[in-house]
């Protein structure tokens, strides 16, 4: 397919302008939920004995004297050299209510610059080290072929979860996603503990991580592929979550950079803010980001509004580039949720999902399935499966989530994602070098729907750069949803960074990318 | 050909009760779990019951398809189905017999509650554009709606309903998993009972799995399930006014 290759280069530079502007923003601030993860990063776990973690105790001790302008490590440092304790310990004496950071003698800030930086050099070689057994064990095992078949659990206990995984597995899956409880996004704090009782989905818990990736570890050795395991880092703990899948070994984060504002109603300051860290802490962690462009189209008309799921991966591109993720680990995700009772559907579907591919070239693209227009027709429902796991192999997805004939009924039951795996298979080695054989017609309807899609794309990233990204999600642009700046939640964990405010993270992890790549 | 409505039982291409089923039992795939299937099915009344697919999906479970004919009947002519009552209008009648009887503007209040996000329910019957060609509450003339989302707390609800006097409330579920659906819908409820506000609203609940009988058993006026539009709902709770007021 021909696509205007300057007019592709014209947007990647207006979507840099774009997040430029916003980055700009996101460097003066800070939010409780980052402190809380850089107190994670230096390895306190654990919950209070009214079961609040410790993270949040910590956090919320150093709010409470008004000291987090100057970043929460610079009190844990000073703790640590004033009582000679390590992090944990600090953590569980505040928990007792035994020591006010604020009251401890002030120490040396070089001194305690030392202490901290120490810590995080600690936390950096336990997430690379993290990332190094992944790399093992993907040369150990190896992989499925592309695109590589993506299921979903979501039973609200975790111990059903793996019975329900590992049978995914043996069914072809390669990538399990827990998808998580109802409103977990909107829990200012991460639960604790290995949990058996969600709604439509699972909490997101380290321990619930660990049990999880173990499960998959073991059928992986027994089918001999990896198996990726896939979570949610968006919310109001975006970065926290994202640094327990760094310790966890999970492969996969969904973490998209509106999300959250669009879809839970969650503050925009807040969401931009957590983003930028949480994709770094994924970027070291040699985490695969998700970006969530295709819920859009649940909300917005797939044809009109095609170009807003382009535009939208355009910024994510961007964000994502400049919180240091290298294009490999950079998901960007799209759906196939054309109205079924539209004449050519197919060929529409088949241009968009092209289009990504012919932009993203490196980018491991997420293609989603129909959902909206699921119906309690299963069969009709498994028709429709069957049609977009052709467009997925012949436009070379990269992430395929299998589509299941009950999506409109009830999170998947086991025989569900079977019969939607088998399918898959079938259709993807039936036409596994269709894409090798085809070439689409010059100028003909698909190439035109693209490039009309793509200068769509254009001229609305114009727009957006003009007002700023804040003020576009305002006018309600993207997933004709519209949010205020200053509303929803989680702005009360937003705060404004002193001038000697110090996370040792965002120099570190910097170098730490240097080296890697 | 004649079908006695006393005595009917499911058609496949000759009248004999057939049922195709599919289910999965957690025991390895082998000649005894095709004979479980059958004696499981057989238990459920089934008779001539052919199990035609099995197979294994891993980690000791086994899928089956199941063909069976039922030896039940049903008497239709008996069945009584529990729908809200109402003469279905549309937008145009509505707004007149608001303007006529009434004589001041309806105010409707919606919302997706507690920790559900799905808005698109309750937005396809309260926005401007509405459903299906169907126009929304908030293009009738006659009504001032007042939508709040999703993911509204129930008090935060109940502080809408009394700050602008709402006389219809429209409240939306669509996750139902372990049945947190109850559990908000009965939560409101009870919210509106304590704040002596119950009975001064029409009460309406809506989603995919509501029905409207589910919806007289937590306490509300009317329950709409899949593909409603706003002129059922309007029709409903306009004549249910009138007659609660006696106009
Ligand atoms: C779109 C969608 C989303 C979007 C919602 C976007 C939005 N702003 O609404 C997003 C991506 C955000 C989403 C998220 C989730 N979703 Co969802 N989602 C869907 C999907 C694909 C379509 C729903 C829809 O919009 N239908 C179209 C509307 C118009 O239909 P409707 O809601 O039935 O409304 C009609 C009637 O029911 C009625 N009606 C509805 N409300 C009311 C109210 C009144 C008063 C009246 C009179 C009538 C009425 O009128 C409407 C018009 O006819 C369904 C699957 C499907 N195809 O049904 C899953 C589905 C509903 N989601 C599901 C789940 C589990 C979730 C998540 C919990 C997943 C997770 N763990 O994160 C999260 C929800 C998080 C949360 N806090 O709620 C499950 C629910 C399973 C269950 N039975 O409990 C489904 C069935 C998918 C599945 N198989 O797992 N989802």
């Amino acid at each position: 397919m021909r696509i205007d290759r300057k007019k592709v280069e014209a947007c990647r530079k207006e979507a840099k302008k774009i997040a430029l502007k916003l980055k700009e923003f996101i460097d003066l601030h800070s939010t409780t939920t980052i402190e809380r993860s850089i107190v994670r990063l230096f390895g306190v776990d654990g919950v209070d004995k009214n079961g609040i973690p410790l993270p949040n105790v910590v956090v919320d001790h150093v709010k409470s004297f008004g000291g987090l302008a100057r970043g929460v490590s610079y009190w844990l440092g000073n703790a640590s050299i004033a009582l000679n304790k390590n992090p944990q310990e600090i953590a569980e004496l505040i928990a007792e209510k035994k020591i006010n950071l604020s009251k401890l003698k002030k120490n040396d800030d070089e001194e305690i610059k030392k202490v901290i930086d120490r810590w995080a050099d600690d936390a950096i070689k336990r997430i690379v080290k993290v990332r190094k057994e992944r790399e093992r064990l993907i040369k150990k095992l190896g992989e499925g072929e592309k695109p590589l078949l993506y299921a979903i659990v979501a039973t609200g206990n975790i111990y059903h979860d793996i019975i329900q995984a590992k049978s995914a597995v043996k069914n072809g899956a390669d990538i399990i996603a827990v998808i998580r409880s109802t409103a977990q996004s909107l829990l200012d704090y991460v639960p604790y503990g290995a949990t058996t009782e969600g709604y439509g989905g699972t909490y997101a818990t380290q321990e619930n991580f660990r049990i999880m990736r173990k499960a998959l570890d073991e059928v992986g050795e027994e089918v001999g592929r990896y198996i990726r395991l896939v979570n949610y880092a968006s919310g109001l703990c975006m970065p926290e979550i994202s640094v327990m899948g760094a310790f966890e070994r999970l492969d996969i984060m969904l973490n998209d950079s509106m999300y959250g504002i669009l879809f839970r109603d969650i503050n925009m300051k807040r969401t931009f803010t957590d983003q930028h860290f949480s994709r770094i802490v994924n970027a070291v962690g040699g985490i695969i980001i998700n970006t969530g462009e295709d819920n859009y189209l649940t909300t917005s008309d797939a044809i009109e509004h095609a170009h807003t799921v382009l535009t939208s991966q355009f910024i994510n591109e961007q964000l994502a580039l400049l919180s240091l993720l290298p294009k490999k680990q950079i998901g960007l995700g799209h759906a196939f949720e054309i109205n079924p009772d539209i004449k050519n559907g197919l060929l529409y579907e088949i241009a968009h999902a092209l289009l990504v591919r012919e932009i993203f070239k490196e980018e491991p693209i997420k293609y989603m399935p129909p959902t909206r227009f699921m119906t309690g027709n299963i069969f009709k429902g498994h028709a429709m499966d069957t049609m977009f796991n052709l467009v997925s192999v012949l436009t070379r997805q990269h992430i395929h989530l299998v589509g299941i004939l009950t999506e409109a009924i009830h999170t998947p039951f086991m025989q569900d994602r079977h019969i939607s795996l088998e399918t898959a298979k079938y259709v993807m080695n039936n036409a596994r070098d269709l894409a090798k054989e085809i070439e689409f017609k010059k100028n003909g309807f698909i190439e035109r729907r693209a490039n009309k899609v793509l200068d769509e794309a254009y001229r609305l990233l114009r727009k957006i750069s003009k007002v700023g990204l804040m003020r576009a999600i305002e006018a309600g642009i993207f997933a004709n949803i519209a949010r205020p700046i200053d509303g929803g939640k989680g702005l009360d964990g937003v705060f404004v960074k002193d001038q000697d405010y110090y996370n040792p993270f965002l120099k570190k992890f910097e170098k730490a990318m240097k080296n890697e790549i | 050909m004649k079908f006695d409505l006393k005595k009917i039982k499911s058609y496949g291409d000759c009248y004999d009760g057939s049922v195709q089923l599919s289910f999965t039992l957690p025991i390895k795939c082998s000649g005894k779990a095709k004979e479980a299937a059958k004696k499981y099915v057989e238990k459920m009344g089934f008779k001539d019951v052919m199990v035609h697919y099995m197979k294994d999906i891993g980690e000791n479970f086994t899928f089956f398809i199941v063909y069976g004919k039922a030896q039940h009947t049903i008497d239709v002519t008996k069945i009584k189905v529990e729908e809200a009552k109402f003469k279905k209008m549309d937008m145009y009648k509505i707004d007149d017999l608001i303007k006529k009887k009434i004589g001041r503007k309806l105010v409707v209040v919606g919302a997706c509650i507690e920790s559900d996000a799905h808005s698109i329910g309750i937005d396809a019957i309260m926005n401007m554009k509405g459903f299906h060609g169907n126009y929304g509450l908030e293009r009738y003339k006659w009504i001032k709606a007042y939508n709040m989302g999703a993911q509204v707390p129930c008090v935060e609800l109940v502080k809408k309903i009394r700050e602008v006097n709402a006389d219809i409330v429209l409240v939306s579920q669509v996750v139902t998993q372990r049945n947190i659906h109850i559990k908000n819908l009965t939560k409101l409820v009870e919210l509106l009972e304590a704040e002596n506000l119950r009975d001064k609203i029409i009460l309406i609940c809506g989603g995919p799995r509501i029905t409207h009988k589910l919806a007289l058993e937590l306490g509300y006026d009317a329950g709409f399930g899949p593909g409603t539009v706003a002129s059922d709902v309007a029709s409903f709770f306009v004549q249910k006014f009138i007659e609660k007021h006696e106009l």
